[in-house]
């Protein structure tokens, strides 16, 4: 059968192979995707490797406050003395991990209820949709933080009792009960937008032949969801993510910067930019830095996900 | 239209409700309350206090007084953290301070937005529509808490005529409003810039432009109406997004607002402030989401017809 085809026909490509060659065309999109895997390799790779080169983000030098940069200290240091590059690095790595958990739980959540509510359709999925309309028109930055408020006290409660009971460390511990309740009060409300998407996707879905004809060999629900509807939706589930890990890392940024979110011992973006407003005179370098790999990053993620729209979706793409 | 307007009425007061009651439960369930800041208060001691908050009662019956005393009064309680202030008076003294910085912030945003946003429609593939759409793209990923400390450090140092923060001159509501306002200027231009752009590709258009009107009479009488629908159905959301913008903005300028209120009620657990700022918030929400349909149909002949 193959011998039989002419030998020059070219190859189909697929929507992904489509795609990639897109995305690779727009300059802004690559750049974004190359200032996104060296901030993440800054952070995750060169934060560590300085950690074992002996920088200690917590090691205060009162006698070498707000120094300018110098070979120890490339960035200078703070009001303490600590380095500042590496309080950069660690604290983007809160920031980070923030939004990408959270972006993570969304997209799970978004995908089961908003599939589950564009394949079963009818009054069912009308009023689960009905349900994320009503979240929707609660202002969410108060929701976040009265639900943040809510949980943190019990988060850190649970987290000491844990500590009691199996030999955690208790510092650990502390840190990461700080960070935790921020991540699921923003999954817990950010998760909206996503089911509306997936299941505008999944309603259109359930309409076509492929499904029927799934439904017709006796496939399970679920098979049908996830495995055939799943791979025909990633298209607009993969650009709103990458459009909500940047909105993500603002929130975080935002909250913790009124007091409200990422508070010491931790330190992130968000609160390393509030104490650079602090000692805006002192020494402006400390709210340069952290400013500028925070916009850096938000611009590279905008950029990458306008890019991810003009490539996978050429029809919405007007202009 | 008249359903429209029953229907956001109706949206408003469940959503209003809702949040009241979210807040009126969260607020109670995190623990400590809201004299833990007098260490070691005795219980006896500490009841006494309590007392004129109504804070003694049953959470249902607290919470059956706090509406009662709302719709039969007017009376939005004490709060407990300003030394019993009443949230009426605190919600008076500081709502137009922080409408005042809305109201700029929304002009200063419309003001720069929508010419951007047409410019680049305009000039397609121009300099001018790349320098918008990089400013538009600057406003939305350089945010409120790093654009205010840079202009405080830039502008308000450099100028004896601006405050660094305070809110006592007329002219401490600039930076403020700006810092305010670019962040949503941002989401303007770009909204504009794409309704536009459908617009300017329509047929009548090209009819329009076939007869030789001159471009800008096409802007004033063809195209600036429904090009600027997705920009007023964005209005919606730019207050809330303004709502947002002024917690950080306030508390980088100083401005004695609604937002800061609302922070220190969160962190020193003000039941009632709290409650009466979310009320409030919810409130304005819902009315300006009514506005924004009022607005949309009056601009869109196929809305009204429609209802």
């Amino acid at each position: 059968m193959s011998s039989a085809l002419p030998a020059n026909l070219e190859k189909g490509t697929s929507l992904w192979k489509d795609a990639r060659h897109r995305l690779f065309q727009n300059k802004l999109a690559v750049l974004g995707l190359l200032v996104i895997i060296f901030i993440f390799s800054a952070c995750f790779i060169g934060g560590p490797i300085m950690h074992k080169m002996g920088i200690d983000p917590n090691k205060q030098d009162l006698s070498n406050q707000f120094s300018g940069p110098s070979s120890g200290h490339l960035l200078g240091t703070d009001q303490l003395g600590r380095d500042l590059l590496i309080r950069i690095l660690d604290g983007g790595q809160i920031s980070l991990l923030i939004a990408v958990l959270a972006t993570c739980l969304t997209v799970s959540i978004g995908i089961v209820y908003g599939g589950i509510a564009g394949y079963v359709g009818g009054r069912l999925g009308n009023t689960m949709m009905r349900i994320v309309d009503g979240l929707l028109a609660m202002p969410f930055i108060i929701i976040v933080i009265l639900f943040r408020e809510l949980i943190s006290a019990r988060v850190e409660i649970a987290g000491l009792y844990l500590t009691d009971h199996w030999d955690w460390n208790r510092d650990l511990v502390i840190r990461f009960s700080n960070i935790l309740p921020l991540l699921i009060a923003i999954a817990a409300f950010g998760w909206l937008t996503m089911s509306r998407i997936v299941r505008t996707s999944a309603a259109s879905l359930a309409q076509q032949e492929f499904v029927e004809a799934a439904r017709s060999l006796g496939l399970s629900h679920r098979r049908i969801l996830f495995r055939h509807m799943l791979p025909n939706m990633l298209g607009p589930i993969i650009i709103y993510a990458t459009l909500t890990i940047p909105s993500f890392i603002l929130y975080e940024a935002t909250l913790s910067f009124i007091g409200l979110g990422i508070e010491p011992p931790n330190s992130s973006w968000g609160t390393l930019i509030k104490e650079g407003a602090n000692f805006l005179e002192t020494k402006p370098a400390m709210i340069y830095y952290p400013s500028l790999v925070f916009s850096m990053t938000l611009f590279a993620f905008n950029f990458l996900g306008d890019g991810l729209r003009d490539a996978l979706d050429p029809k919405a793409a007007k202009d | 239209m008249l359903r429209t307007i029953l229907h956001r009425l109706l949206q408003t007061l469940i959503v209003v409700f809702v949040l009241v009651s979210f807040t009126f439960i969260a607020v109670r369930l995190i623990p400590g309350n809201p004299f833990a800041d007098e260490k070691a208060m005795q219980p006896h001691l500490r009841e006494r206090v309590a007392e004129p908050f109504g804070l003694n009662a049953s959470y249902p019956e607290q919470f059956g007084l706090y509406w009662k005393n709302i719709l039969t009064k007017g009376d939005f309680g004490l709060s407990t953290s300003l030394f019993g202030r009443s949230v009426n008076e605190i919600i008076a003294h500081s709502f137009p301070i922080s409408l005042t910085l809305g109201i700029f912030a929304m002009i200063i945003a419309l003001l720069i937005g929508i010419p951007s946003g047409v410019l680049a429609a305009l000039r397609k593939n121009s300099m001018i529509d790349y320098g918008s759409m990089i400013f538009a793209m600057a406003g939305i990923c350089v945010p409120a808490f790093v654009l205010g400390p840079l202009l405080q450090l830039w502008i308000a140092r450099n100028f004896d005529s601006l405050n660094v923060a305070g809110w006592e001159r007329p002219s401490d509501i600039l930076l403020p409003a700006f810092t305010l306002g670019v962040g949503v200027a941002a989401y303007v231009a770009r909204l504009t810039r794409g309704g536009m752009l459908d617009i300017l590709s329509q047929d009548y258009i090209r009819t329009a432009r076939a007869k030789g009107v001159p471009t800008f009479t096409i802007l004033r009488r063809h195209a600036l109406r429904p090009a600027l629908l997705p920009t007023v159905t964005f209005l919606g959301p730019a207050f809330a997004a303004i709502i947002t913008g002024s917690f950080v903005v306030e508390t980088v300028f100083q401005v004695p607002g609604m937002g800061q209120h609302f922070i220190t009620a969160v962190t020193s657990k003000d039941y009632f402030l709290l409650q009466g700022i979310v009320l409030f918030y919810g409130v304005l929400m819902g009315g300006a989401n009514l506005l924004v349909d009022i607005a949309l149909a009056a601009m869109n002949p196929r809305l009204r017809e429609g209802s």
